[in-house]
């Protein structure tokens, strides 16, 4: 009996595990730098987020949706990976659970699962943990390299909010007092400075996007023209206004952009599919980006940003289309 | 490194399995029946002129044409008529078909038979299009459309270049590669003719990388004829889509809905120029072809000259594949081409390839949820959004909305579910609301 199908007979082996596969591999670097600047705390985060993640996604596969089982396919890995990027390294463990609920069931399956979700699902679980524990969310145990061998509780604060402090003090001398405080543009590169455990270094977050675009996973869009866009901005404020709160390099090397414009802008399910409409979505990123950073009460506005423009991505893709073969430029 | 040229929108990377591509053309031989369908080109079916308990030679013209958009068809054998009856065809649906018992092997007189090859041209444009007319032409790359319409401008209408397609762009189809490879003179000569016909002294043979010997045969003779260059593309699919092909040689994009003689373009392929070659110079009809016959379940893989009507379970049994390892049988190439239930069936002017195949690779993966990544609008030439074609499709079936998302212009290439990481059925969205914007 010989069988029957449409054509194409050939298909990718890219499948969607394999591409998510990627990502999870993709953001192994940031996982080594959290573990050597932060300690085991760092894999205790990391490892609780991910395996509630999984497994919410899973009892919700099992018992709630009835569109295929989509436990297997990593992307629950992923969200449990981001979630836990964007925490800082003393986060209580219950916690955590409550924010792998709240972006696994109700930002992910609730809309449906897989594919399906408007908001990419660990930035409300992130937000969610923000608004709900402020203080616990806030907290930053300062990082140094090889920590897990020397584990100590000192507490610092992160380089944006140092540097948010300096636009509120009148006193110049002050000023003077942060900015020396101020770790080097190298630490913050490598990753020695304060912050969530997976957003602290830079380089280690470079290494994954430059895995993510030799593996064709994401194109260099959303990530280049979002960090473009804050380093343009904040340069521009910097040299208009002189004040050390637009400091363009602690802005792209410090906080969560790298992180947000690699790995979370990028979602495929969140953002726009053409490549015009990743541009716009990207620019208006980092516009917001910029805006909340330097002009609200927060230090940090990469997931609110992000979290907003992913609203407007059914209107960026009904809008931004390709050019049709044979049309006009 | 000379130039090579490309489109520059879309396109894939597939995995090439041109494993018969140093297999020499071989004679697939006669069998005991031929069956040759009455309708092999676009447009109308032709009408028949012969009767049950006729002989026919090797040649006899069997239907004429009907209408403008028809084509005539002629005997691929010598022999019997035994039956004139509708038949199942590859698909399993009836069709009108001529099925000739074979004696011997015996040409129609007329028929030049001699291998030299016949380097003057002593017709004029009318000529030459009467004589392809006459020899039952059509486009051998799959259409099927009828080659003297392509060959007679409408008024207005200039052409200025003639393409012809070496491209073979589908993977595991050799048999353009082997023809030119061991034909470049003659298609070359093919390519004088229609250029005589088209009134031009401008015709291009696009080949692709991945084919150097026929490159530089097709390279070195074509420095001694005026008229005829060779031009290298890169190796992408779906390269030798029309549309692909005109604007990768000249940097022209046919607008939605135009054809390639709007821009001043005609594409034969290099099987349809090489008939042209045999039809004008030689004196004989297409009732013969190259097909490649290959698969990762064929035992033998091989090019075979065939005889138009021969079965396509004879083709099989000659490269000794046992039916009890195939699970799919595809009549064209792996992207394009089409599954076939009943092996039975006739091959015809347009069958470039016999593929047989088992196991995973060749089967439908498991449709899984579209996770909106996009890569099939990437990967679509057209510049379509595949996804929201389907879109479209499934939820509000709108035609307006379906003609705004330009889904008339989808060559049917398969880039799009190819690339596709949930595995959906891409393509057929785009068929059917080609078919539901045709209803209107």
């Amino acid at each position: 009996m010989l069988k029957v199908s449409t054509n194409p007979h050939m298909q990718t082996t890219r499948d969607t595990k394999s591409l998510m596969l990627d990502v999870v591999i993709a953001l192994m670097p940031a996982a080594i730098a959290a573990l050597l600047f932060f300690g085991v705390d760092a894999l205790r985060v990391i490892l609780t987020s991910v395996a509630s993640c999984v497994m919410f996604e899973y009892l919700a596969c099992r018992y709630w949706l009835k569109n295929g089982n989509t436990t297997t396919d990593y992307s629950a890995v992923i969200t449990g990976l981001l979630l836990a990027y964007n925490l800082p390294s003393t986060m209580p463990c219950w916690m955590i659970l409550i924010g792998a609920f709240v972006a696994i069931i109700l930002a992910k399956i609730c809309f449906g699962g897989l594919g399906c979700n408007i908001f990419n699902p660990a930035l409300v679980g992130r937000v969610f943990l923000f608004i709900s524990f402020p203080v616990q969310m806030t907290v930053w145990p300062k990082p140094y390299f090889l920590k897990m061998f020397s584990p100590d509780g000192e507490t610092g604060a992160t380089t944006l909010r140092m540097i948010k402090s300096i636009g509120k003090t009148a006193d110049s001398s002050q000023a003077m007092y942060v900015l020396e405080d101020l770790p080097e543009y190298w630490e913050m590169f490598v990753g020695n400075t304060g912050g969530c455990i997976g957003e602290i270094s830079a380089l280690a977050l470079l290494l994954g996007f430059a895995y993510l675009l030799w593996r064709r996973v994401i194109s260099w869009h959303i990530p280049v023209m979002f960090i473009g866009t804050v380093l343009l901005l904040t340069s521009v404020l910097y040299w208009t206004t002189g004040n050390a709160k637009f400091l363009p390099l602690a802005h792209i090397f410090s906080g969560g952009l790298m992180l947000g414009a690699i790995f979370m802008a990028t979602d495929y399910t969140t953002s726009p599919m053409t490549v015009k409409g990743q541009v716009i979505f990207a620019v208006l990123c980092g516009i917001l980006t910029v805006i909340i950073r330097s002009f609200s009460a927060y230090p940090e506005g990469i997931s609110f940003a992000i979290l907003i423009m992913n609203a407007f991505v059914p209107l960026i893709d009904k809008f931004a289309v390709q050019r049709y073969f044979g049309e006009k430029k | 490194m000379p130039k090579t040229y490309t489109f520059p929108m879309g396109g894939i990377h597939v995995n090439k399995y041109k494993n018969t591509s140093d297999i020499s053309i071989e004679f697939a031989g006669l069998p005991e029946f031929v069956t040759i369908p009455v309708k092999q080109h676009i447009g109308a079916p032709s009408k028949i002129i012969v009767n049950k308990g006729d002989k026919v030679k090797v040649g006899t013209l069997l239907a004429d044409f009907d209408g403008v958009v028809s084509s005539d068809v002629h005997s691929s054998v010598s022999g019997e008529i035994v039956k004139m009856e509708a038949l199942p065809n590859a698909n399993g649906y009836e069709e009108t078909m001529i099925t000739i018992k074979v004696e011997g092997d015996e040409w129609e007189p007329s028929i030049d038979r001699s291998p030299d090859v016949v380097k003057e041209i002593n017709f004029t444009p009318e000529e030459i299009v009467q004589k392809i007319r006459e020899s039952g032409i059509v486009g051998m790359g799959g259409a099927g459309f009828p080659t003297p319409i392509k060959t007679s401008i409408p008024e207005g209408k200039k052409a200025e270049i003639l393409i012809i397609n070496g491209i073979e762009c589908e993977p595991f189809l050799t048999a353009d590669d082997r023809l030119m490879q061991e034909y470049a003179e003659r298609i070359i000569m093919g390519a004088r003719v229609l250029n005589r016909a088209l009134g031009i002294q401008n015709a291009v043979i696009a080949i692709d990388e991945n084919k150097q010997k026929a490159i530089d045969e097709l390279q070195r003779l074509s420095k001694l004829y005026i008229g005829v260059n060779v031009r290298v593309c890169k190796t992408k699919y779906p390269q030798g889509g029309e549309k692909q092909l005109i604007k990768a040689i000249t940097g022209k994009e046919i607008p939605s809905g135009k054809l390639p003689i709007d821009v001043g373009c005609v594409v034969q392929n290099v099987g349809t120029t090489f008939a042209v070659y045999e039809a004008v110079l030689k004196n004989k009809p297409l009732f013969e072809r190259i097909i490649t016959v290959s698969g990762n379940a064929c035992a033998h893989p091989a090019n075979y000259r065939v005889r138009v009507g021969t079965p396509v379970s004879f083709l099989i049994e000659k490269t000794k594949t046992s039916m009890d390892d195939v699970e799919k049988v595809i009549l064209g190439g792996p992207m394009m081409g089409t599954t076939i239930t009943n092996i039975n069936a006739p091959t015809t002017k347009l069958t470039s390839g016999v593929l047989l195949f088992k196991g995973a690779e060749f089967n439908k993966h498991h449709q899984t949820n579209c996770i909106r990544c996009g890569k099939c609008a990437v990967a679509c030439p057209i510049g379509l959004r595949p996804y929201a074609i389907k879109d479209a499709f499934l939820h509000n079936g709108g035609a307006a909305e379906l003609k705004e998302l330009h889904a008339l212009d989808c060559i049917e290439c398969g880039c799009c579910a190819y690339s596709c990481p949930a595995h959906l059925p891409l393509l057929d969205y785009c068929k059917l609301s080609k078919q539901e914007l045709r209803k209107k």
